[in-house]
């Protein structure tokens, strides 16, 4: 059969999947007064309708930022702008200022599931698609196989399209800009990812390793001469793009201040809810929060990242392949995920983006990853109602990655990458590791499936109510965390593949 | 070893479609729905002597005993999900564990889908030399039946159990391709008292299995060999379909309730065609009464007064009266389809082709009453379609005509889900099944040519000009409000064309000369 036909089912199950999920409840539903992500979106496309630009970001008579304030940046507020005019045009009551609030109704429902479906056809299913058949490796059918899997990762499906919210659209545009540097385009690589940043605060995460490939290209076409005309090339195009998108807001400097605390919102505190991250675990033992003061915590938190991220992007500065900078996407994105301040269980998705790039080169390790970051978010999905489309899509994942991409039969230690451990732990007798790595995997993954069986079927001790939360973000914690050591080693052991190099030039 | 291993695919496959039927569980739900909660509320809570005469729903128990034994047994799970869900008064009720019980109750029962295929995979000819999974015409078979559109919209969104029922009529096929004709008989048969509908293939079963079961040789010019009748093997066949009927309806004979039970089973109070009309001869037979009424009211040949009021396209109204042409009777479909399943049963009768030939004979006579029944559901439709895949894998020709039926008879069901929330679902899983099958058999019957004649596809790209005007453009124009019900009645006419046609093209096939690729 043809690539096209193979390509456009996959594509067709991924909607269909899509719109199946798209078809539960979501968060907040018929929850007043504050509703969820749901009514926070409808919000802001009753504020950018209705109110003047400057007023956005601003506490007004008009505009009460408690309720659901926004705190994107200027893109997210465009989409929404644009969302209401469409809106408008349906049925006006859809964004009517002030009366609208809390809106809901089937066919408003419709219309939101429609407008995340739409910016997904637009942005994050083309660059899926190209993504995987442009630079990744191996025949026509594991392509395909990669396309399948990517699209049908669950973790992103149920956040989008069950809890709702807009992530595909800046994991999109961010893949758009790692899909243009491994094609070779810098500079529409950059603009593509300005766009992520100023779609989604959060695409931070991956900022620093597109810098720094970015800047050790640069070093290696020689800073004096085409690498020099490189890097002003790309900071020119960084600074047009953010310039277009802020431009409303530059007349006034006090504007521009206020849309920058809104979106950097400090004093909300080092974690919220149940996070799977560092800070969030260790506050089982130490009540972190109570003992240190908000900046010390920003600065103990921000050190901690710094230094997390550090190796993987001096390694990527020293040897700026796109083999490294996938790697150094995962690593700082998880670096960033388990240390840094304010982070949100969503955020998983920012490091699953970039875990699934990888997913045709370390099969199995991506797929326990991404199992993984699904099972995190399990609290919230059960809060959401979404706990049959999360069993399903879950299973399914995990069962057609695993057949598709064979990767139970692909976990040699060659293919794990695993020759650097036997030289860490020289002193042991050695050990068939790729075995452990199988049998760690079986456990870990019964592990998730008891802990969501549980969670949903038992109801906790009564001195402990968040006893089932706390268990789940501690295992997906010790999942990331591994994950997080183990990505880095394979930053640093040698690229062992010709094929991945083939693809850097 | 390398049959064990080719055969991977398969759980892979049925999983797979499994689990896309899990993420349909919140969509819409027709009234079928609350048609078999009250059956299960029905078989659950009262005797058995109560069972065709309760009447508090309107959705009275009207398919036959063992369907009831079949909710009945049903019922003893749901008691764990809701009970409440079993109460006969408790009308209209659908809590989320009722809705997720009764989804859940069509995907498992769905096993038995799932083991017909299998069944039905095995006996297909393999193509030799082929290593390529996706290009095996098992592979094919299996994806085109499991995946099935029609099935997976009727049964899994719209909601009813064919699935399960299908599975009965495949594994019964597959019995009568393994030579297992008595398994196959007695699959029928337990078919045909859980839903009745099937009478319409039982002329093919019953003439194949009198000629090619009950008489042991033919002579040496293919004609059958009187002597060689064996009653022994009749009496089997007999007791087989005689002893499932007792077990189903002998409860209610013993309680006399027989011609109560046949009256729920047989209601011709309908009307001739279905409030929306199956894309059958009778679809195009209204819609040329109407033109003529239309016309000779404009050529002043007839009083717009004299004529009956009946709003053909008014989707509400169930009998009505014909204005110009004569009005058609049950008698005179019953006739029509008498007569057009007649060719095929005596084809199979003088010149037997094994199982390939029952087969097509099995779906002329689906296609036949299809075409010419008294109150046909466009659902009905899906009894010649799966056949029909079989024998697409095997054959060329088969495979051209297969794909102008399954996506005109696919395309008809869309007016079955009529909710926005549900449109892109229908659309993309059309396409998705559209795409695959094209491509698919293509590849399979290995040629540059295409399958289809240049009209034909002239004919389905039609089809993507009515759907984007129905679906699309229509809702959006001022005619919505004058006449709502006009994208059903182009539809159904211009599905209707493409239907009326298969069956002819499927009758010529029967005057086709005997191929190898016949011979099992």
């Amino acid at each position: 059969m043809q690539t096209w036909s193979l390509v456009s089912m996959c594509v067709l199950l991924g909607i269909v999947v899509r719109w199946g999920v798209s078809l539960n409840s979501y968060s907040g539903a018929g929850k007043p007064p504050m509703f969820g992500d749901y009514e926070a979106q409808r919000h802001w496309q009753e504020v950018t309708y209705n109110l003047p630009l400057q007023e956005w970001y601003f506490n007004t008579s008009e505009n009460d930022l408690n309720y659901w304030g926004l705190d994107y940046p200027p893109l997210t507020a465009y989409h929404s702008l644009v969302c209401a005019y469409v809106a408008k045009t349906i049925n006006p009551e859809w964004v009517d200022l002030h009366k609208s609030r809390g809106y809901e109704s089937p066919a408003h429902k419709l219309f939101m599931r429609a407008t995340v479906l739409v910016a997904d056809l637009l942005i994050y299913i083309p660059a899926v698609v190209l993504y995987c058949l442009y630079l990744t490796d191996g025949s026509t059918k594991k392509k395909v196989c990669t396309v399948f899997c990517f699209l049908l990762y669950p973790g992103l499906i149920l956040i989008d399209y069950g809890h709702f919210q807009y992530n595909g659209v800046s994991l999109g545009f961010a893949l758009w800009g790692v899909l243009a540097l491994g094609l070779g385009w810098d500079a529409l690589g950059s603009l593509a990812f300005c766009l992520a940043l100023n779609y989604k605060q959060m695409e931070l995460y991956h900022a620093l390793p597109f810098f720094f490939y970015l800047l050790g290209k640069s070093f290696k076409l020689g800073l004096m001469g085409r690498g020099l005309f490189l890097l002003v090339r790309i900071a020119s195009t960084v600074l047009v793009t953010f310039a277009l998108c802020w431009l409303p807001f530059l007349s006034d400097p006090g504007d521009a201040m206020q849309v920058v605390r809104r979106i950097f919102p400090v004093a909300r505190g080092l974690f919220e809810d149940k996070v799977a991250n560092t800070w969030c675990s260790l506050n089982i033992l130490i009540k972190i929060r109570s003992i240190l003061s908000i900046d010390s915590q920003i600065y103990i938190s921000f050190a901690c990242t710094l230094l997390a991220v550090l190796p993987s992007c001096v390694r990527l500065l020293m040897k700026p392949t796109f083999w490294q900078f996938k790697l150094a996407l995962v690593n700082s994105s998880l670096a960033f995920f388990l240390f840094s301040y304010q982070v949100h269980e969503k955020s998983i998705l920012l490091a699953a983006l970039p875990v699934c790039l990888l997913l045709n080169d370390l099969p199995l390790m991506v797929i326990w990853f991404l199992q993984a970051s699904t099972f995190s978010m399990l609290p919230l999905f059960l809060k959401d109602g979404l706990l049959v489309p999360y069993a399903v899509t879950s299973l399914a994942f995990l069962f057609f990655s695993i057949y598709l991409l064979s990767a139970l039969e692909h976990c040699s230690e060659e293919e794990l990458r695993l020759g650097v451990y036997h030289r860490l732990l020289f002193c042991l007798p050695k050990l068939d590791l790729a075995w452990i790595v199988k049998w760690k995997f079986y456990i870990s993954v019964s592990a998730m499936a008891g802990l969501s069986v549980v969670t949903v079927a038992l109801v906790p001790p009564t001195h402990l109510p968040d006893l089932f939360p706390v268990l789940v973000s501690s295992t997906a914690f010790l999942h990331f965390l591994g994950t997080f050591i183990y990505f880095n080693i394979v930053q640093f052991s040698e690229p062992p593949s010709r094929k991945s190099q083939k693809k850097n030039d | 070893m390398a049959a064990v291993d080719s055969w991977s695919w398969f759980p892979a496959l049925a999983l797979g479609v499994s689990f896309l039927k899990c993420l349909f569980i919140t969509a819409y739900h027709s009234t079928d729905f609350e048609v078999h909660r009250n059956w299960l509320a029905i078989t659950h809570s009262l005797p058995v002597s109560r069972w065709y005469h309760e009447n508090s729903s309107e959705w009275t128990l009207d398919y036959p005993p063992l369907f009831a034994w079949f909710e009945l047994g049903l019922s003893h799970a749901a008691r764990h999900f809701d009970p409440d869900m079993l109460l006969v008064e408790n009308l209209n009720y659908s809590s989320p564990p009722t809705v997720l019980f009764q989804r859940l109750s069509v995907i498992f029962t769905d096993l038995m889908l799932i083991y017909a295929v299998r069944e039905c995979c095995r006996c297909v000819q393999e193509q030799k030399g082929c290593r390529d999974v996706l290009n095996r015409p098992s592979f094919v078979l299996a994806a085109l039946l499991l995946g099935n559109f029609g099935l997976l919209i009727v049964d899994h969104i719209h909601f009813q159990y064919n699935g399960f029922l299908f599975g009965f009529l495949l594994l019964s096929v597959a019995k009568h391709m393994q030579h297992k004709h008595l398994q196959g008989a007695l699959l029928f048969s337990l078919l045909l008292n859980l839903k009745h509908i099937y009478l319409y293939v039982a002329p093919a079963y019953g003439v194949y299995l009198l000629r090619s079961y009950c008489f042991t040789h033919d002579n040496t010019d293919g004609s059958v060999s009187w002597r060689s009748f064996s009653p022994l093997r009749l009496m089997a066949l007999g007791g087989i379909v005689a002893s499932v009927c007792a077990l189903s309806f002998g409860p209610f004979i013993a309680m006399g309730q027989l011609p109560q039970v046949l009256s729920r089973l047989f209601p011709f109070k309908r009307g001739l065609c279905h409030a929306y009309w199956a894309p059958n001869i009778w679809a195009l037979y209204n819609t040329l009464d109407k033109i003529l009424a239309t016309l000779g009211v404009r050529v002043r040949l007839l009083q717009e007064a004299e004529l009956p009021r009946a709003s053909m396209t008014g989707g509400l109204v169930q009998e009505f009266q014909h204005s110009v042409l004569p009005s058609i009777t049950p008698s005179i479909t019953l006739a029509c389809t008498l007569l057009s399943i007649l060719p095929a049963v005596t084809s199979i009768w003088l010149r037997p082709r094994g199982a390939r030939g029952f087969l097509r004979c099995l779906l002329l006579c689906a296609l036949g009453s299809f075409v010419f029944g008294w109150h046909v559901h466009e659902k009905a439709i899906l009894m010649a379609i799966l056949p029909l895949s079989i024998l697409a894998v095997e054959n060329r020709e088969d495979a051209g005509i297969f794909l102008v039926l399954t996506t005109t008879g696919h395309y008809s069901l869309f007016p079955l889900l009529f909710t926005p929330a549900e449109l892109p679902i229908k659309v993309c899983l059309m396409l998705l099944f559209t795409i695959y099958s094209f491509t698919a058999l293509r590849t399979l019957h290995s040629g540059q040519v295409s399958l289809l004649h240049p009209l034909e596809r002239v004919y389905l790209l039609g089809l993507v000009a009515v759907a984007f005007a129905c679906e699309v453009a229509f809702p959006l124009s001022p005619w919505q409000q004058m006449l709502p019900f006009l994208p059903l009645l182009v539809t159904s006419v211009y599905c209707s064309l493409g239907v009326c046609y298969c069956f002819l093209r499927l009758h010529a096939t029967l005057l086709r000369p005997d191929q190898k690729t016949k011979q099992p």
